[in-house]
């Protein structure tokens, strides 16, 4: 019945009846990752900000060395993440079936074999470098492809944001990746700890980026809902810039 | 979004810097009178902009003066009084002109700011051009950035001449659009001053 309905619409706009709960996490989420990853820079803040009255807007105007270059990623992450990407590949696969998706399924089979050979057992993605980039997918994407809405936002404590369907997706993704059937018991709980090990990596290959949404936004709940529904909407379209998202500040400058 | 830290004296030379040459682009770019853009006036103002980020990159300078080059570079190209109000929102309706104004350049310094530490993330890498298409009454311009050790990604720009000139108005890296979250951002700077615009004005001044 549902592979009849196609795809479910994407919506626009935010559907979050939950906020204030979500908000509870969010903030549960920030001091988490505070005190996992430190402070950092952070903690010179507050000395010459002109009229910050609330406490994390100090972190904007606050002296740094912002003109600094990003650090460099260490070779060793950038293996790690590879690794557990490689070893995420069945998953991928899968999914992509389900889907009925064999061009995608076929690429990551190819990516598999590529990487876990001449790569090194997936320590190196030279796939990529071949032209043949990670095809990324989820069962979340599988229930929109099954046309399963996408349900109320969601702030998940430790993962963060997500949706109704794409947690859905995750606990699935998570008691079905076929490494638990490939592999004997204890062998694969290695193997989907690194995939997921491969996915922590991402906090620290962008910290940068994570750091400023975090703790440089007015409002950090507010931005990476956005963030989060915006980009989900991207990979589910497939790259195509959402209809709704044509905004035309030409005609309705004050948008409302 | 990227958002970072500066000290207020790198602020105020900045933006003193960034207004001038802003005014300086304005007069050298002839006013083209209302037409229909076409894709490829939109495409050729996207690839002036990347071989003009290209360029920044390969000159091989300090990471900060290249921070100052981009932020040159964001002025040139993009329609900021546009995304300056939509960004405000329907608080734009109650304030005067003279507070529109002085928010719309306290905006210009914060938003060129921000998004010139934004490109420093294709240093190492470039952003090629990968096509153009009509899309209601602008141009939206694809292209692709590559960066050491990172799948390609799309960068979309909106471009539209509706300011006067071919400017980019609006732009999307793997969909997350540039309007929208800076209208959420400020939105939140507002909220949090009780809607009062002047003191949005003030901080905006300092903030990257």
């Amino acid at each position: 019945m549902l592979s009849a309905c196609g795809p479910a619409p994407i919506p626009d706009g935010i559907d979050d009846p939950n906020e204030a709960n979500n908000r509870k996490i969010h903030e549960f989420n920030k001091r988490l990752d505070e005190g996992v990853f430190g402070s950092g820079d952070k903690s010179d803040v507050g000395e010459s900000s002109p009229s910050a009255s609330a406490d994390d807007e100090m972190a904007l105007s606050a002296p740094s060395d912002s003109d600094a270059p990003p650090p460099e990623v260490s070779p060793a992450l950038i293996a790690l993440a590879n690794f557990g990407a490689n070893l995420d590949n069945p998953r991928r696969i899968a999914n992509s079936l389900l889907q009925a998706r064999p061009g995608d399924a076929a690429h990551n089979t190819l990516r598999l074999g590529i990487n876990s050979t001449v790569g090194i057992f997936g320590l190196m993605d030279v796939a990529r470098a071949a032209g043949l980039p990670e095809i990324d997918t989820d069962f979340g994407e599988t229930l929109h492809v099954w046309g399963v809405p996408q349900g109320a936002y969601q702030e998940l404590p430790v993962i963060g944001p997500s949706t109704q369907r794409d947690t859905v997706g995750m606990a699935v993704d998570f008691v079905g990746n076929p490494l638990w059937y490939i592999f004997p018991w204890p062998q694969n709980l290695a193997a989907n700890g690194f995939t997921w090990a491969g996915e922590a990596t991402d906090r620290f290959r962008y910290s940068d980026t994570v750091d400023s949404l975090l703790y440089e936004s007015a409002d950090s709940y507010a931005q990476s809902r956005l963030i989060y529904l915006q980009n989900r909407r991207f990979e589910l379209t497939r790259g195509e810039v959402a209809e709704q998202d044509y905004i035309d500040p030409y005609e309705d400058i004050y948008g409302d | 979004m990227v958002t970072n830290v500066t000290t207020s004296n790198d602020i105020s030379r900045r933006t003193v810097l960034g207004l001038l040459l802003g005014g300086v682009a304005l007069a050298v770019l002839p006013a083209s009178k209302a037409h229909a853009m076409s894709t490829a006036d939109a495409q050729g103002l996207v690839n002036a902009l990347v071989n003009d980020i290209n360029k920044v990159i390969a000159s091989g300078k300090s990471e900060s003066a290249m921070y100052r080059e981009f932020e040159k570079i964001f002025l040139r190209y993009a329609d900021v009084p546009t995304i300056a109000q939509y960004s405000l929102g329907s608080a734009a309706r109650s304030a005067s002109r003279a507070q529109l104004n002085a928010y719309t350049k306290a905006f210009t310094g914060y938003i060129s700011r921000k998004y010139g530490k934004r490109f420093r993330e294709f240093i190492g890498g470039r952003l090629e051009v990968t096509g153009a298409k009509p899309v209601k009454s602008f141009v939206e311009v694809s292209t692709t950035a590559h960066l050491r050790g990172e799948d390609p990604f799309a960068v979309t720009f909106l471009v539209s001449d509706r300011s006067g000139k071919s400017k980019f108005f609006n732009l999307f890296i793997e969909g997350v659009n540039m309007l929208l979250t800076e209208r959420t951002e400020i939105g939140s700077m507002l909220d949090r001053r009780g809607g009062n615009i002047d003191a949005l004005t003030r901080d905006l001044q300092s903030m990257s």
